[in-house]
């Protein structure tokens, strides 16, 4: 039996987006499941009722029979207690029973929200909490959070450049000079690199500070410059998060912003260190110190904000700076968080769904499930087991005495070959000097026959090396003439015998050799594209 | 009648050194052949026609035999059966050297004196001693690349000193046979040498993984170039001295190349083993999920695109799938599409393998291109099929300082907006080591028998 899948809309105050568009309804359904819209579920993000009906899902005007008839729902947020057209809360609504298990796809903030895991698992629910999705290399597909944090930190450029009263980008006008904007981006995680790049590309001078040193390249590859502290200390956590540093490291840190504070027109914080408050980097003085029209966005503001004086899901000014506390950024962008979001769960959905038939499969064997799925079968499921691996790199120690070593023979080359060749000079003198003449005339030959040999054998096209080495075969053949000379007037049979097998196998390398060569060569023929 | 013979061979001479330098380019490869050619008839001619040779009907009756099995040889074997054939004429060279040295050296007419006597007994030596070391090595080069062998390193329990004792016993008998030579018991000391010589051959080859059989081939066809300069001085001809000079300097060259393009010392390689210590060691790390694709879908990159690279490796030579990547070159390019190939210096198991593969299914030498020449135009590159290939377009070469192939060059092949690996398994390659590329997300896998899958994509477009 298919599953139904329900999307309706999510009536939480400041939501915009919709978990499933148009285009992802049609993927959802060639993967088995049907699809069941309320009215009205797209229309902040654009998404018009008709388009969902002609991508195959049903429309169903009335809530509490969409609740009812739902197998799995999709969300964006968690279940409300109250809301239009239900007369309970939304969970009482699923009606999900031990007969009938209904899954619940949502953003859970399993973490915060242990109570509400308890109220699913005394329904039989099974809840799936997306940004539980671990941050894997194998889930990246669907990891809902780096497609949020992306239309976040490109959000955050937007929203400051609305506040700042100048230009992002340097100009000489008629008018006089305009100096470019420095921003300052802390937290190089998706959001971070995404601001990095938005501020960029409007004309901003970025600078971007991270206690991991992994992202250092990433900021320069988006264009910012990377400030560093001077104190040896990676921040590199698990699950591509930072870790809390060390009090020295911190206050450090805390004299680089204040410095930057003074300097920088505009401040964007990422910093996020998960199932923790954030931490608090920008102090009120540092407000203070910024120049009066500043702006301050706070991406951490859901978690109570990087900088003192945010308030929560409001622009407020304090000492004349602009600070953002907005929590929506990416449902301010409604069409494309939707999009992404869409496609993330799309990507689940087939993930739990690998036989295509309508039906999920909790696997709790498999990281990705195991890591999402918080509740399932009466048990709470969350925390997971922590995640195997982290994006970081392994710590490069191994790595760094190895450069050393590159670097240390470059200044004793000159005297080895001064050397060598005095070694090989006394060698050769002291060979003639021993040496019947014969040998000598011979040995001058050979030694310039190998220099011949060497410059003429690196013109050697490449891609002839093959022929190259059949050649040479079929001339090494002339080994044959040794024979040739041996093989009458020795008087000893056994010569005579050993030099007709040589002359015989001789015979084979060099008519091999030259005619495999030539057979190879008549094939390589010069394009025409005809 | 001696100078007439000096400058005959100072003919042939000239004419070698062209043959090699004709190779320089295509145009010009099969007239250096022709040179090659022209050297070899007038050297043995020039010798059969001087006072010193009489006995022409059983040179004739060798010369033919032999001519008729190497014509026979040449004429039979199939392009991807190559190397095998090169290790097997690099073990004649080495048998002739053996057998020349032994005739030497029971030639009864030899009467040198002093210093001469003593330096022609060491021409003799080393001429069987390399001769010997050729001849097992290239037939276990041979048995490894035909499959009778295991592809395997053979890792004998203190190999490196079974070696050291191999060649220090046989310099000490050197300096125990130069001197007089036809002593007591220095036939002996050869025939000893001689077996040891074999049995090292054999073993320094057995003990190096398939994966670096381009520079054995090469290192033996060196080898085989200084066997026949020993002949050369043993029997005082200069023209041996030359053409064993320059094959195997040429043969060098071409290890050193080789080597290069694997990041690899020639020691390393000569002490075999690779793949054995560093590569196998489980792997911890996890990738994630390689996605495989059908061929429908590759056939719609194809269609989609406007650029496209193919690198093939030794994979594509074991499923003969040449004349089928050929046609699908052709069909693609009818469609108004750029096709290049990417061959990496040591793709196969022979330098220059892959050129000789393309060349045979009648690819166009010149959309043929080196590892330098398309690794700046791969981020433009829409698709790319990998076909058979894996080591030689790993990143951990680049990206992962602790892997045992970091620092080899590789095809930079991830670049590419997609990349298609066809494959028949995830298995490793001869390095051992597994390759994150299957693991990015712009590459695919399409598994299969690389001739069919290649196939299969003809018959969509």
């Amino acid at each position: 039996m298919a599953l139904t899948l329900a999307v309706p809309v999510d009536t939480a105050p400041g939501e915009t987006r919709v978990p499933v568009t148009p285009d992802t309804t049609r993927k959802l359904i060639e993967l088995g499941f049907s699809v069941l819209i309320e009215p009205g579920a797209g229309a902040k993000a654009q998404f018009a009722d008709n388009l969902y009906e002609q991508a195959g899902a049903q429309l169903v005007a009335d809530p509490a029979q969409l609740y009812q008839r739902a197998d799995v729902l999709l969300k964006i947020n968690g279940p409300q207690e109250q809301r239009d057209g239900l007369s309970g809360s939304e969970l009482d609504a699923l009606g999900s029973n031990a007969e009938h298990s209904k899954t619940w796809v949502s953003f859970l903030a399993p973490g915060q929200n242990a109570p509400l895991l308890e109220r699913f698992n005394k329904q039989h629910a099974t809840a799936v909490s997306l940004d539980a999705i671990p941050r894997i290399s194998r889930a990246q597909k669907m990891d809902v959070l780096s497609s949020m944090a992306n239309i976040a930190g490109y959000r955050a450029v937007i929203e400051a450049a609305n506040q700042f009263g100048r230009f992002f980008t340097g100009q000489i006008t008629a008018a006089g000079k305009v100096p470019p904007a420095k921003v300052l981006v802390i937290g190089a995680g998706v959001a971070g690199l995404a601001a990095i790049g938005a501020a960029k590309s409007l004309g901003a001078i970025v600078r971007a500070f991270d206690t991991r040193k992994e992202v250092k390249e990433q900021v320069e590859s988006m264009g910012g410059e990377f400030l560093t502290i001077e104190l040896e200390e990676d921040g590199a956590g698990t699950g591509g998060y930072a870790k809390e540093m060390s009090k020295a490291f911190i206050d450090a840190e805390m004299a680089l912003f204040m410095e930057q504070a003074k300097e920088v027109d505009i401040i964007i914080t990422t910093a996020l260190i998960p199932g923790k408050p954030a931490p608090k980097l920008i102090t009120e003085a540092m407000v203070q110190a910024m120049q009066p029209g500043s702006v301050v966005v706070d991406l951490a503001a859901p978690n109570g904000g990087n900088c003192e004086c945010t308030v929560k899901d409001e622009i407020v000014q304090a000492h004349d700076v602009t600070i953002i506390g907005f929590t929506n950024l990416a449902a301010r962008a409604a069409t494309q968080a939707s999009q992404l979001l869409a496609n993330n769960l799309w990507r689940l959905l087939e993930h739990l769904c690998p036989n295509k038939d309508g039906e999920l499969v909790i696997d709790l064997n498999d990281e990705i499930t195991r890591g999402c799925t918080v509740v399932h079968g009466g048990d709470i499921t969350w925390p997971p087991p922590p995640p195997k691996l982290s994006a970081a790199p392994k710590p490069t120690e191994t790595s760094a005495p190895k450069t050393a070593e590159k670097q240390a023979p470059a200044p004793r080359k000159a005297r080895p070959i001064a050397l060598y060749w005095l070694i090989a000079g006394a060698l050769i003198l002291g060979l003639g000097a021993v040496a019947p003449a014969e040998f000598v005339s011979h040995f001058t030959v050979f030694v310039l026959a190998i220099f011949i040999g060497w410059q003429v054998i690196w013109n050697v096209s490449h891609s002839l090396h093959t022929p190259l080495m059949s050649v040479t075969n079929a001339i090494s053949g002339i080994i044959i003439l040794g024979a040739l000379l041996q093989i009458s007037g020795s008087g000893s049979w056994l010569v005579s015998v050993l030099a007709t097998i040589s002359v015989l196998v001789a015979s084979i390398n060099i008519a091999g050799g030259f005619y495999v060569t030539r057979r190879m060569l008549n094939m390589f023929r010069k394009g025409d594209p005809s | 009648m001696t100078g007439l013979l000096s400058m005959a061979y100072l003919l042939a001479g000239v004419f070698f050194i062209l043959s090699l330098g004709g190779l320089s380019s295509q145009e010009t490869a099969r007239r250096g052949n022709n040179y090659g050619i022209a050297g070899m008839v007038i050297a043995i001619v020039a010798t059969v026609a001087s006072a010193a040779v009489e006995a022409y009907f059983v040179l004739a009756i060798a010369v033919a035999i032999g001519a008729a099995i190497g014509l026979w040889l040449a004429s039979r074997v199939e392009m991807t059966a190559m190397p095998q054939l090169v290790a097997m004429l690099h073990s004649f060279v080495g048998l002739a050297a053996v057998l020349i040295g032994w005739a030497a050296y029971l030639d009864p007419r030899s009467q040198l004196m002093g210093a001469e006597k003593v330096i022609h007994n060491t021409e003799i030596y080393l001429g069987i001693f390399i001769g010997a070391i050729t001849l097992t090595g290239s037939w276990a080069a041979y048995g490894k690349l035909q499959g009778i062998l295991s592809s395997k390193p053979l890792a004998l329990p203190g190999r490196h000193v079974l070696n050291a004792v191999a060649i220090l016993v046989s310099l000490v008998f050197l300096f125990m046979f130069a001197p007089d030579g036809h002593g007591a018991g220095d036939a002996t000391l050869l025939l000893v040498m001689t077996l040891i010589a074999l049995l090292l051959g054999a073993h320094l080859v057995a003990a190096i993984g398939g994966a670096d059989m381009p520079v054995v081939i090469s290192m033996l066809n060196s080898y085989s170039g200084w066997a026949a300069a020993a002949t050369g001085f043993m029997l005082g001809n200069d023209l041996l001295i030359i053409t064993g000079a320059l094959v195997g300097s040429s043969g060098a060259i071409l290890s050193y190349i080789m080597c290069r393009a694997m990041n690899r010392s020639f020691i390393s390689v000569i002490l075999g083993g690779f793949g054995t210590e560093s590569g196998s060691s489980a792997d911890d790390e996890e990738y994630g999920e390689a996605r495989s694709s059908s061929a429908d879908e590759v056939a719609s990159w194809l269609r989609e695109a406007d650029s496209v690279v193919i690198a093939p490796g030794f994979g594509m030579a074991v499923a003969h799938a040449q004349q089928a990547v050929a046609e699908l070159t052709t069909k693609l390019r009818k469609q108004g599409k750029t096709v290049r190939f990417a061959i990496h210096p040591v793709a196969g198991r022979l330098p220059g393998h892959m050129n000789v593969l393309l060349a045979e299914a009648n690819v166009p030498y010149d959309i043929v291109l080196e590892m330098d020449e398309i690794n700046d135009d791969l981020p433009k590159t829409d698709v790319v099929l990998v076909i058979g290939a894996n080591d030689i377009c790993n990143p951990d070469a680049q990206e992962k300082p602790g892997s045992p192939i970091a620092g080899m060059p590789v095809l930079e092949v991830w670049h590419a907006h997609q990349v298609v690996i066809l494959k028949r398994s995830m298995a490793t390659g001869y390095a051992g080591v597994s390759n994150p590329l299957f693991y990015r997300d712009n590459s695919s896998m399409l598994f299969g028998d690389a001739k069919e899958s290649v196939q299969a994509l003809v018959s969509k477009l």
